[in-house]
């Protein structure tokens, strides 16, 4: 049965994959290596993971402004994530996936959910990302 | 919600100021939903994070606004590049990182922008002033601006700081608005380890701490050094920004928003409190540091966020004496070259083995001969991103520990 949820859209598009749940909110800059999609933040608990063509999911975003050209960079060279699903409004990230759009057509969906749906999200292992102008779902598979 | 737009926002859309302002609007549109802003204000100034070359995208991005026609609004500052334009010869990089990275900051300045190049812009002539509305990027001139000179702007990152600059406004939300500026959590530094002579580390272990454990709650600190200078309160402001999302703090007696706990607090009960001890403060100290004392260094690297003349006041007496074994970087900006030229200060650095790195940062471009081992620092910021970016090993300590260890070309402590 899928459980369908609501979520408001930070940067539109439609996207569905494996997570990847972050147990602290990562830094782009200094902590994604934009060639390879993998997380170099060597105090990161999740270190070494590659975002590249999972869902993100993380509370929030964290640290340097560069963020924003690390995520697009990564976006126009095929090693971003899917997908973005945050509890936080983050203007970093938002930026960073509005650009790869607008630049290159590269679409990487950002969401916010709501702090009652986290559990379900972070536990799901896969998810579906619709997101519209201004609201958005997420589709999580309760088996 | 959509965000209210004024006669100008709307002539700025519709390509009336040029066609780059236009596509820059439409982004900030897009982005003022994205974080819930109302509508938006004008700009004194700007800071641009952007023209340090991350890959192709950072200069797709400015080449595409300069082919409209592009040409900021307000006087706009620069962040770092990847090359010290001054010293070509210190970037041994790839070919696509020199050529590219040197073409993005040339870029820059073909959009009007101000060739500071640096992270310390708050040093130079272009100080903005207390309560100024602007847009900066970069996250320790974020938190100076907001925190030390309480000038106000948000956590702007690549590409929105060019935007704003190109339209002379930032969507009003955050901390642009007076009441968001008002502290949540209240750190209390209750001791400070006796060993530590000067206030530097102590800010550093207060950053962290507040980075790690405030997020991007504003933290009203009580109880650091009295000899804390602004560039003490400047290692603080950057390393809470790297290890959080830190953009404001308020350090009561010594910032300009917080002559009292309850002016920072702006009268309401703080959410929670965070006490340091003694103990906090030095085993945070010792977490900074990857290596055990005595370990063998490569290099010391000075300077992040750059090195201020006064910082610079305070190396010169240390470096009389016997030669560096290793490779001793100081991180600055042009107009602090310029006076140590004046000062023939310059020579005087060259002369005890100091290499100065104008324009750019040692953990940000390929400028240090060596990255085979350890490298030290008195520099929060450094020694959180420098494993990561650059792959070191790292040693934080004290400026006088850095330059003693230099000379011995092993972690030593004093």
């Amino acid at each position: 049965m899928t459980v369908r949820l609501e979520a408001t859209t930070l940067v539109s598009g439609s996207s569905q994959a494996e997570t990847l749940v972050l147990s602290e909110p990562l830094s782009f800059w200094g902590g994604l290596d934009s060639a390879t999609g993998r997380i170099i933040d060597q105090w990161h608990p999740e270190k070494n993971e590659v975002m590249s063509g999972r869902i993100l999911v993380m509370r929030a975003g964290r640290g340097s402004s560069s963020g924003s050209s690390v995520l697009a960079e990564a976006l126009r060279r095929g090693t971003g994530p899917a997908g973005i699903v945050l509890l936080a409004r983050d203007a970093i990230v938002t930026v960073g996936a509005m650009v790869a759009a607008e630049l290159y057509g590269k679409t990487c969906p950002v969401v916010l959910a709501s702090e009652a749906d986290w559990a379900a999200i972070t536990g799901a292992g896969y998810l579906a990302i619709e997101a519209g102008e201004d609201t958005a779902t997420i589709d999580l598979d309760a088996g | 919600m959509r965000v209210q737009l004024s006669t100008f926002d709307r002539s700025l859309l519709s390509g009336e100021q040029g066609e780059a302002a236009a596509f820059a609007m439409r982004l900030l549109v897009r982005f003022a939903e994205a974080v819930g802003a109302a509508r938006f204000v004008d700009i004194e100034a700007a800071h641009i994070d952007g023209c340090l070359y991350l890959g192709e995208v950072s200069l797709d991005f400015v080449e595409h606004l300069l082919r409209l026609g592009g040409r900021v609004r307000v006087p706009t500052t620069l962040n770092v590049g990847s090359v010290d334009l001054i010293h070509p010869e210190l970037f041994h990089g790839s070919d696509e990182v020199g050529r590219g990275g040197a073409r993005l900051m040339k870029a820059h300045e073909e959009l009007g922008c101000v060739p500071t190049f640096t992270c310390a812009p708050y040093q130079t002539i272009f100080r903005p002033r207390f309560g100024a509305q602007i847009a900066w990027a970069e996250s320790n001139a974020i938190v100076f601006a907001n925190s030390v000179l309480g000038a106000r702007t948000n956590r702007y990152g690549d590409f929105i700081d060019l935007c704003c600059a190109l339209t002379g406004r930032a969507p009003y939300y955050g901390l642009h608005v007076g009441e968001n500026r008002r502290a949540r959590t209240l750190v209390e530094v209750e001791s400070l380890p006796e060993e530590w002579a000067e206030a530097g580390l102590a800010c550093v272990a207060v950053g962290h701490a507040i980075g790690r454990r405030c997020g991007d709650r504003v933290p009203a600190i009580t109880g650091l050094p009295p000899s804390t200078s602004e560039d003490d309160l400047k290692a603080l402001g950057a390393v809470a920004a790297s290890a959080g999302a830190v953009a404001l703090f308020h350090a009561v007696g010594l910032t300009p928003e917080a002559p009292t706990v309850d002016a920072a607090f702006q009268g309401r009960a703080p959410e929670e409190v965070i006490r340091l001890a003694a103990t906090d403060l030095r085993e945070t100290v010792h977490k900074l540091s990857t290596v055990p004392d005595g370990t063998p260094l490569t290099a010391v690297s000075l300077g992040t966020p750059h090195f201020s003349l006064a910082e610079f006041e305070r190396l010169m007496p240390l470096i009389d004496g016997a030669r560096p074994m290793i490779d001793v970087y100081v991180n600055t900006h042009r107009a602090v070259l310029e006076e140590l030229q004046r000062r023939g200060w310059d020579e005087r650095l060259s002369a005890a083995g100091i290499t100065l790195v104008i324009d750019t940062c040692t953990y940000v471009t390929a400028v240090m001969r060596d990255l085979s081992g350890t490298v030290m620092t008195n520099s929060g910021k450094w020694a959180y991103y420098a494993p990561g970016n650059i792959g070191v090993d790292v040693a934080f300590g004290s400026l006088a520990d850095c330059v003693a260890s230099a000379r011995a070309g092993k972690v030593v402590r004093l």
